[in-house]
């Protein structure tokens, strides 16, 4: 019995020894197991799949780099790395637009909190309805856009039938809720501009443009920061407005990487694993150099605390 | 404050602004207006090409009823409930246990992992897509909720534990080297420590999460089909395909989908804001 108790005082002594070591690992365990399972192993396993054919079903062809030969030779490849382009430059107008709303709202009068949250409400919608209803503001016969566009004078015209619109269109669409997530940073940002550097500025006669642009827009760089990387990611991921509003059409003229993927992989054009696992990976790789630049900007940061 | 306090502004801009923010609010929020107004109308306005102007007669009660009895809403909104629910448990619960761990621990490999959570949450989905779908089939949780729910809990697991990490990293680190010198074991301090300290970001995170995967769509439909399992954002494509031209339908119908993330939004508003733009103010 006695050496049972020593025992036990031996065990608890090394846990109480070790357990600052031990215990992050314990914590760390399930996340990590979920995440590697999930996340990080399926990222190689699609880099493994794009040297395959496979329908999903029988059995997986071995063909090296074949896959990206035909990508290479694919137009329907170019026209979404275009789209992809188009996306990335166009989403990117939901950050000086969320500033313009921000500065509007940034005002102490009666309800403004109000405002300010009714303003936000895109962001918090599905893109699915957002897309919905803006299918029907497109719509060639009844929709309200050209209704609005005869007021002026313009002919009429079918946005999202249109190859050379269709685009555009859909981009206005993910830019109404993105701008508000854009403004919603910048109030927050807004919020703790240094008071003292206004007054300053105020002083040396600096007002309007002048004391946004040197004054106000420096201090706002965190807000900034993460506006970008939020616009950039979300302009990379758009997937759910393409596929409500235009299904990729006309003749896939509004596809986009990460639509075209998904058709050449799950729909009944073919069920082209290895093909999109390919597609895949070329949208991975200009994602991981924005998430580079990202993870670096935050390890600076990191070191400089 | 900039730009200049309204207060000290002329009287005439002063008029001026109060009108123009009713007026600028109803130019923003037009689109959703327009839903609203297309979900009480009658279908007859619709045949007689009346879709911009007032509603002939108020039909709201009548079409709200019908997308509860005559469609499948209710069981994709059931489905919804029972999707996120537990993901939004499922990856605070994890993420609270990670962010504790790469916040409050010292070790060579933490900035590693956290690297990893974060990368990973930027990933686009479609690199994800064919081999998680095969690894769901595989389980035999195609088409299940369970299937759904496993996926989204680990992959939101890399957002959560960013925002946990750096949550817990402003605390004041001095509470626990006290309860350290007290002798308090590693567990319990973070139980009895570090977790009520947590709530703010617990209550942020879960309405965060709510909101994104109310809202997700693209895993819906690649892990799910058919009624039984699949969320009210597909719900609603196939009520479209079904209802094509029904426009006081599908505007009812979404609207009802996009109610619970709304309400929680107005109910939690001062969580979900500071959970959005952790790290936009320094």
């Amino acid at each position: 019995m006695a050496q049972a108790s020593v025992a036990q005082d031996h065990q608890s002594s090394w846990w109480h020894r070790n357990q600052q070591q031990i215990t992050p690992w314990l914590f760390l365990a399930p996340g990590i197991l979920f995440f590697l399972f999930y996340v990080i192993f399926p990222i190689f396993q699609s880099f493994n799949l794009s040297l395959y054919e496979w329908d999903g079903l029988g059995q997986a062809e071995y063909v090296g780099l074949y896959n990206y030969e035909e990508l290479y030779w694919d137009e329907a490849f170019y026209t979404s790395l275009k789209n992809n382009v188009i996306w990335l430059l166009l989403y990117l107008l939901a950050i000086p637009a969320g500033l313009f709303i921000a500065l509007f709202l940034n005002q102490t009068v009666t309800g403004i909190r109000l405002y300010k949250s009714l303003f936000f409400f895109p962001f918090v919608i599905s893109q699915v309805v957002v897309g919905l209803v803006f299918t029907w503001f497109y719509d060639p016969t009844f929709g309200i856009l050209n209704v609005l566009l005869g007021a002026v004078g313009i002919p009429p015209m079918n946005v999202l039938g249109d190859e050379n619109w269709v685009t555009v269109g859909i981009i206005v669409a993910g830019l109404w809720p993105q701008t508000a997530y854009c403004m919603i940073l910048y109030l927050t940002g807004l919020n703790a501009v240094d008071p003292e550097q206004i007054e300053a500025g105020r002083l040396d006669g600096a007002k309007g443009w002048k004391m946004l642009w040197y004054i106000i827009v420096p201090q706002l760089r965190p807000a900034t920061f993460i506006a970008f990387v939020v616009t950039i990611i979300g302009a990379l991921r758009s997937f759910d407005l393409i596929s409500v509003m235009t299904n990729g059409g006309p003749f896939g003229a509004s596809r986009v990487l990460s639509f075209y993927m998904f058709e050449v992989a799950l729909s009944e054009y073919g069920f082209r694993m290895g093909y999109g696992a390919a597609i895949a990976v070329v949208l991975f790789l200009i994602m991981l150099a924005f998430i580079a630049y990202f993870l670096w900007s935050m390890y600076k940061e990191e070191k400089a605390r | 404050m900039f730009p200049t306090p309204i207060e000290r502004t002329p009287r005439s801009w002063q008029v001026t602004y109060q009108a123009f923010l009713p007026l600028a609010l109803i130019l923003w929020l037009l689109p959703l207006i327009a839903v609203a107004i297309f979900s009480v109308k009658p279908d007859s306005d619709f045949a007689n090409a009346n879709y911009w102007g007032w509603p002939s007669e108020f039909k709201g009660f009548s079409n709200y009823w019908l997308v509860f009895t005559a469609s499948d809403m209710p069981q994709y909104m059931l489905n919804s409930f029972k999707i996120t629910i537990p993901t939004v448990i499922g990856a605070v619960a994890l993420s609270c246990m990670t962010g504790f761990a790469l916040g409050i621990y010292k070790f060579k490999a933490n900035i590693w992992i956290f690297f990893m959570f974060v990368a990973g949450n930027f990933v686009p989905f479609q690199i994800l897509m064919v081999p998680v779908r095969d690894l769901t089939l595989q389980l035999g949780l195609y088409n299940t909720i369970t299937g759904l729910v496993l996926f989204h809990v680990a992959f939101q697991t890399g957002f959560c534990t960013l925002f946990m990490r750096n949550f817990i990293r402003a605390l004041p680190f001095e509470l626990i080297e006290a309860a350290r010198v007290e002798g308090i074991s590693e567990w319990r301090i973070f139980w009895f420590v570090v977790l009520p300290l947590m709530k703010p970001a617990i209550a942020a995170l879960s309405v965060l999460m709510f909101t994104f995967i109310w809202n997700d769509y693209f895993w819906a439909i690649v892990l799910t089909q058919g009624v039984e399992s699949q969320p009210v954002t597909a719900g609603i494509t196939s009520f479209n395909a079904q209802y094509r031209a029904a426009y006081h339908l599908m505007s009812a119908g979404s609207i009802v989908a996009a109610l619970p993330p709304v309400a929680m939004f107005f109910l939690m508003q001062r969580h979900f804001i500071a959970g959005l733009t952790l790290g936009a103010v320094k």
